[in-house]
């Protein structure tokens, strides 16, 4: 691939980085990104890779957009409202820049689906709002041996870890499963500071980056946790788990299913 | 004793379990909280019978979704 003399010009600021130059350039163009959602994670992710001309983004959601979603999920705008978010965020990452394809889902990701998506992808960026989905995600991810970006976020405080299947701490050598539906706060207990996701997210964007150019270190076998009241960053060291259920000696789960049935049977196992 | 928890300095009673640091240090929901003690996470079924000791680091590591909102 040859970069055009607009290309050379609209990624000149990356092209000046002696880490990534034309040639980064241009594994970026033919980088393959999925997001796992288009909500507060994957809209300042998206577009970020959107920008830095990552070629292919995929983007799977089965939500539309809401007026609450607006506080900090910034792909969408007002007159977005009630449109499919696929729609909705296709839309803002071609306007950002036309070398960019985008595929959208407008979907849940299931046990039937994931792996034929994810298959087709470089990186995850998983950016989902729920447990079942974030399990489903990180066992997919394993099983099609693709690396993704973990995070998550909740009022104040955020969290992001990177994992490379089969070679770093995955997320159930931290999470090991699902937490009681009944555990977790709903979403009229729990608030979250909008400019929060945009860091996280952009974390994410750059670990899809770092990933996709071979550069750097990624951040596995670390999980990085962010307290934007005290504005602090700081990583706990995590160590891949010889009884992780998915990736250790004796793994339990050995295909990928329903994340509703994930839970079930988990709990029905204990 | 001493323990680190989430990298502060903090005094505990002797003897004082897991499950019982949980109590101690206010953890509303438990299971939303994953439990590594010095470099390794620890089962959630030896919570009860794990003593700490003194010096022991603990990180608490919070179940945290996307969206702002869980299930
Ligand atoms: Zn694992």
């Amino acid at each position: 691939m040859n970069l055009s003399d607009e290309q050379i010009e609209r990624y000149s600021r990356h092209i000046l980085l002696p880490e990534l130059g034309s040639a980064g350039q241009e594994k970026l163009l033919a980088g393959r990104v999925l997001l796992i959602g288009a909500g507060g994670l994957g809209s300042p992710a998206g577009m970020y890779l959107a920008a830095a001309g990552v070629g292919t983004i995929g983007v799977i959601d089965s939500d539309v957009v809401d007026l609450s979603n607006l506080q900090r999920q910034i792909a969408h705008a007002t007159p977005d409202l009630n449109r499919p978010k696929v729609e909705s965020a296709a839309e803002t990452f071609k306007a950002m820049n036309p070398d960019v394809n985008v595929r959208t889902y407008h979907a849940r990701i299931m046990a039937d689906n994931a792996l034929d998506i994810i298959n087709d992808y470089d990186f995850v960026v998983d950016g989902a709002d729920n447990f079942p989905t974030k399990f489903l995600v990180a066992d997919a991810c394993h099983f099609a041996d693709v690396a993704y970006s973990h995070a998550g976020i909740l009022r104040f405080q955020g969290q992001t870890m990177t994992v490379v299947p089969n070679e770093s701490a995955c997320y159930r050598c931290v999470f090991n499963s699902p937490p009681p539906p009944n555990a977790v706060p709903s979403c009229s207990q729990a608030g979250v500071l909008g400019a929060l996701a945009g860091v996280v997210g952009c974390l994410q964007a750059t670990e899809a980056i770092k990933s996709i150019l071979g550069t750097g270190d990624l951040l596995t076998n670390r999980l990085l946790m962010y307290d934007a009241l005290k504005l602090n960053f700081r990583t706990v060291s995590i160590s891949r788990q010889s009884k992780c259920p998915l990736c250790g000696e004796n793994p339990i789960i050995t295909e990928v299913v329903d994340a509703e049935e994930a839970v079930c049977d988990l709990a029905a196992g204990r | 004793m001493t323990i680190t928890i989430n990298a502060e300095a903090t005094e505990i009673p002797d003897d004082t379990s897991v499950t019982e640091l949980l109590k101690l240090h206010e953890v509303k929901m438990p299971e939303m909280v994953s439990i590594e003690l010095n470099g390794e996470i620890l089962e959630r079924d030896k919570y009860e019978s794990t003593q700490l000791s003194n010096g022991d680091s603990v990180e608490l590591l919070y179940f945290m979704g996307g969206g702002a909102i869980g299930i």
